[in-house]
C-alpha cells in the first residue's frame, strides 16, 4: 500500500477491470504532472496510457498507471488551460514517447519538448507526393553511411508497416518504424457500433490475438455493469488465453527456426501451432478462438466428451512437443545464432515500458497474471516465465517455458471445470465512470480503457495493444547489429502491426 | 544427428490428403444453409443478432460476402432457419453469387480456358495485407505449411509482384494502404487476377462504414476469386484456389 506517501488525493486507485466515477479521478493542475510521471518512473510503475480526456470546453491529460509492488491501478489528471500543450515528461520517461505522439496527432495539443514529434498512425503526409514527407525520418550521414528502406509491402505474407535503416556497411546504427498502414480506426467503430459490432471488432483488433483482446473489452464491460462472471465461464476463458499463447509462441518458436534455416524446427513446430489452433476451434467454432467470449461470460461449453477430447490431445501432442525443443534448444548452429543477437538490456526495457515476454526475455519479471489477477488468475497462479539476457535466445527460452506453463494451467482448469452457469447478462453501465481492463495477451499486456458519459453511453474507447508499447524494442534490438539480422530480430517480437495502428 | 532422425520419424506425416480430408471439428461453422419457408413473418431475430447486418429478410437473404460465420444468426433464429454446414467450401467467382437465399450455392468456377492453360499448372501469388487484423494473412500462411503443403499444387507465394500472376488482397483496404496496394497491382505481369480473402476484403467485414479504410477491394481491383471467412479456413483458401483453376469442380465434396 502506499503508507507514508502523503499523496492520497493526488490519485485514485482501483483494481484492474473495477470501475470508477469519473468525479473520484483528481483534476489536478498540470504543474503536477512532471512529478507524478517521475515518481511513477521511480517506482518502477507501468505506464497503461496517457490520454487527451474533453468535456465541454475544458481538457485534461489522463494518467494510467499500474503498480505491480501492490497490485493497484490508478488515475490521475492534469488540467490543461489556457494553450494546450504541456511539458513532454517524455524525455526523462520514454514509456510516454509515443502515447505523447498520439495525443498530438489526435487533438494537435502539444507536448513542449518532446524528442520525436511526428505522426503515429494518420500520415497521410508521407504519401501525398511520395518524396516530400512534413516530418522526415532521422537520417545518419557520412562516408560509407547507406539507408536501407523496407516495407510498407513486405516479402512474406505479412502485415504491412515501413522500416527505415540507417547502416554503416553491414552495420545498424539506426532503425526508425513508421507504422499506421493497418489503421482502420477501431476505436471510432468500438465508440459508435452496435453491441454486436463491437464484439467483432474487438475479435479484429489484432487476428492472434482475438481472445485476448475480447477478453480485455469484455472484462471492461463487466466491470462498469459490475458484472460477476459465472466461475466456470471464467475458467474457460482461461482455458481459451492460454491455448491462443500457446499456439503463437510454438509458431513463432518455428519461424524462428525458419528465420536460422532450421527447417525441421520450422516444419514441426509450424504443424504443432495447427494443433493448438484446432484446439481452440474444437471449444469455439474458430482457429482463432473467435465468437466464444461475450460480455457476462461464454458462449460454448466444455462439456465431458470434449474435456476428455483436449486432454487426449495435450497427451498426445506434449511429448512430441517436448522432443522438438529438445532438439532445437540444443542445436548448435541454433544456438550460436540465437545467443547474442538483438540484445536489449534490462535498463531500457524498465526505461521503455516494454510489456510481456520482450520485458521478461529481459529478467524484468512483468505479467498481468501475477501483477493484476482479473477472472480466473485470481484463484490459479502461473509462474512467471523469466530469462536473461535480452537477446533472441531469451526471448525464445520465455516463449517455450511460457508455452509449458501455460499446458499445465489448461490441463489443470480443464480436469477440474468448475460446475455452473457459462453467462450472466451484463446490466445498465454505470454512468460517467472510467474502466481499466488488462489481460495478458502471449505478447504482454492489453489494455482497454472505457469511459462513460451520463447516459452510461460509451464515450471514449481507448484499446493498447502490447505492440504499441513494444515496437521500439526492435529499434534497440537491431541496433549495432547486422542489417541481415534484422528478420530474426524482428520475428523475434513478433509485434502486431494492426494492433499497433488500431 | 540421431535425436534430429528421430525427431523425423516420431513425426510422421502430417500432410492432408487434400481434397479428402477427414470432418474438421464438430463446432466448426461452415457454409451455411437457408430455409426461408421456415422464416415467421415479422421476425428479424437473424437480423438484429447479425455483428456485419449481413441478412435481409422478407424473403431471408444471407450475404456471406459480409459473414463472420460468428453463428449468432443461427443461435437467434427460434425456427431453425439458418444451419451452419460443416462443408468448409466458400469461395465464389462473384459477388451476386454469394448472396444465399436457400437455394444450392453457387461455388466458384474456373478460369477460362486460356487462363487455365496458363496458370493451371504454375500459380504463383503475392499476398498484400491492406488492413488485415492477421487472421486472414496467419490462415495464408499456414497454407505453406506441412500440413497443407500448398506448394504440391503448383501454387506458391512469391516475395515479389513482378514474379506473380496472381495479387490476394485481405484486410479492408485502408486508405494509408491505398497507394501502396495500387503499385503492387500495377508492377504485376498480365494477365493476372485478384482473389479477395476475408470478410474485411470482400465488404469490409466488421470495419465497413470506417473512415480510415474502403468498403473492402475497391473497383479499380477487378475480382476474379472471393474466398468467405473471418478467416477462411485454409481448406476453404485451398479448394477456391483449386476450384478456379479448374481442378476441382461441382457442388460441395463435403468436408
Amino acid at each position: 500500500m502506499s503508507a507514508g506517501i502523503p499523496k492520497a488525493a493526488a490519485e485514485c486507485a482501483f483494481p484492474n477491470g473495477g470501475a470508477v466515477s469519473l468525479e473520484s479521478v483528481p483534476a489536478l493542475p498540470l504543474s503536477a504532472l512532471t512529478a507524478a510521471a517521475t515518481e511513477a518512473r521511480d517506482r518502477q510503475k507501468g505506464l497503461i496510457a496517457l490520454l487527451p480526456l474533453v468535456e465541454g470546453a475544458a481538457s485534461r491529460l489522463l494518467l494510467l498507471l499500474s503498480d505491480p509492488s501492490n497490485g493497484h491501478l490508478s488515475a490521475s489528471s492534469f488540467r490543461l488551460e489556457g494553450a494546450k500543450e504541456w511539458p513532454s515528461i517524455t524525455p526523462f520517461w520514454s514509456a510516454a514517447h509515443l502515447f505523447e505522439r498520439e495525443i498530438f496527432e489526435r487533438t494537435g495539443w502539444k507536448p513542449i519538448g518532446h524528442p520525436w514529434l511526428k505522426a503515429v498512425r494518420r500520415h497521410r503526409e508521407l504519401e501525398a507526393d511520395g518524396d516530400a514527407p512534413a516530418h522526415p525520418f532521422l537520417r545518419a550521414e557520412g562516408e560509407g553511411v547507406h539507408e536501407v528502406a523496407v516495407g510498407p509491402i513486405h516479402a512474406g505474407i505479412i502485415e504491412p508497416g515501413h522500416f527505415r535503416l540507417q547502416c554503416f556497411g553491414e552495420e545498424v546504427l539506426h532503425l526508425e518504424i513508421q507504422l499506421g498502414y493497418q489503421h482502420r480506426a477501431a476505436e471510432h467503430l468500438l465508440e459508435t457500433g452496435t453491441p454486436a459490432r463491437r464484439l467483432a471488432v474487438a475479435e479484429s483488433i489484432a487476428g492472434d490475438s482475438a481472445v485476448g483482446h475480447v477478453l480485455a473489452y469484455c472484462t471492461a464491460l463487466e466491470g462498469l455493469a459490475g458484472t460477476k462472471v459465472p466461475l466456470r465461464a471464467q475458467a474457460i476463458r482461461g482455458v481459451a488465453l492460454e491455448l491462443e499463447r500457446i499456439a503463437n509462441h510454438v509458431g513463432d518458436l518455428g519461424a524462428l527456426c525458419n528465420d536460422v534455416g532450421f527447417l525441421p524446427g520450422a516444419a514441426y513446430f509450424g504443424r504443432m501451432r495447427g494443433n493448438f489452433l484446432n484446439l481452440l476451434l474444437e471449444i469455439s467454432g474458430s482457429r482463432f478462438g473467435r465468437s466464444l467470449i461475450v460480455p457476462g461470460g461464454v458462449r460454448f461449453d466444455i462439456p465431458p466428451d470434449l474435456q476428455a477430447r483436449l486432454l487426449g490431445t495435450l497427451d498426445r501432442d506434449e511429448p512430441q512437443l517436448e522432443d522438438m525443443a529438445k532438439l532445437v534448444f540444443s542445436t548448435p548452429s541454433v544456438l550460436s545464432r540465437f545467443e547474442g543477437t538483438g540484445t536489449i538490456k534490462s535498463a531500457a526495457a524498465v526505461e521503455f515500458g516494454f510489456v510481456g515476454p520482450t520485458a521478461r526475455a529481459c529478467g524484468v519479471p512483468r505479467d498481468v497474471r501475477s501483477d493484476h489477477p482479473s477472472g480466473v488468475f485470481q484463484f490459479s497462479h502461473i509462474p512467471v516465465a523469466v530469462a536473461e539476457g535480452g537477446d533472441v535466445m531469451a526471448r525464445a527460452t520465455v516463449r517455450w517455458l511460457e508455452v509449458l506453463r501455460s499446458l499445465r494451467f489448461v490441463r489443470e482448469q480443464l480436469e477440474s471445470l468448475p460446475a455452473g452457469a457459462l453467462r450472466r447478462e451484463p446490466g445498465a453501465p454505470r454512468r460517467s465512470a472510467l474502466t481499466v481492463a488488462l489481460v495478458e495477451g502471449w505478447r504482454g499486456a492489453i489494455a482497454h480503457v472505457v469511459i462513460t458519459d451520463e447516459q452510461g453511453a460509451v464515450a471514449r474507447h481507448k484499446v493498447i495493444d502490447p505492440s504499441f508499447h513494444n515496437w521500439f524494442a526492435v529499434t534497440l534490438a537491431v541496433r549495432r547489429a547486422q542489417v541481415s539480422d534484422f528478420p530474426l530480430c524482428n520475428k523475434s517480437f513478433n509485434l502486431s502491426y494492426a494492433g499497433h495502428d488500431l | 544427428m540421431l535425436q534430429l532422425f528421430k525427431t523425423r520419424f516420431e513425426q510422421g506425416k502430417a500432410t492432408v490428403a487434400f481434397p479428402f480430408v477427414e470432418k474438421l471439428a464438430e463446432r466448426f461453422r461452415g457454409l451455411p444453409r437457408l430455409l426461408p419457408n421456415l422464416c415467421k413473418d415479422g421476425c428479424r431475430a437473424c437480423a438484429d443478432a447479425c455483428p456485419t447486418e449481413a441478412i435481409r429478410l422478407a424473403p431471408l437473404r444471407l450475404d456471406l460476402g459480409a459473414c463472420l460465420f460468428c453463428g449468432l444468426c443461427e443461435e437467434a433464429c427460434p425456427e431453425g432457419a439458418i444451419r451452419f454446414g460443416e462443408e468448409y467450401e466458400t469461395s465464389f467467382r462473384t459477388r451476386e453469387a454469394m448472396v444465399l437465399d436457400g437455394a444450392e450455392a453457387r461455388l466458384a468456377t474456373a478460369l477460362d480456358a486460356r487462363m487455365r492453360s496458363l496458370f493451371g499448372r504454375s500459380l504463383k501469388l503475392r499476398s498484400v495485407a491492406a488492413g488485415d487484423c492477421s487472421g486472414c494473412a496467419a490462415e495464408l500462411t499456414a497454407l505453406g505449411n506441412v500440413v497443407f503443403d500448398l506448394g504440391r499444387f503448383g501454387i506458391q507465394f512469391v516475395a515479389s509482384p513482378r514474379h506473380a500472376d496472381g495479387l490476394v488482397i485481405s484486410g479492408p483496404v485502408t486508405a494509408n494502404m491505398r497507394a501502396a496496394l495500387k503499385l503492387a497491382y500495377d508492377a504485376m505481369p498480365a494477365p493476372k487476377i485478384v482473389i479477395a480473402v476475408g470478410a474485411c476484403a470482400i465488404s469490409g467485414g466488421p470495419f465497413r462504414g470506417s473512415p480510415a479504410a474502403s468498403d473492402g477491394v475497391p473497383p479499380d481491383f477487378p475480382v476474379d476469386l472471393y474466398v468467405a471467412g473471418c478467416p477462411p479456413h485454409p481448406l476453404a483458401l485451398l479448394d477456391g484456389l483449386l476450384r478456379l483453376l479448374g481442378r476441382i469442380e461441382g457442388a460441395t465434396n463435403g468436408a
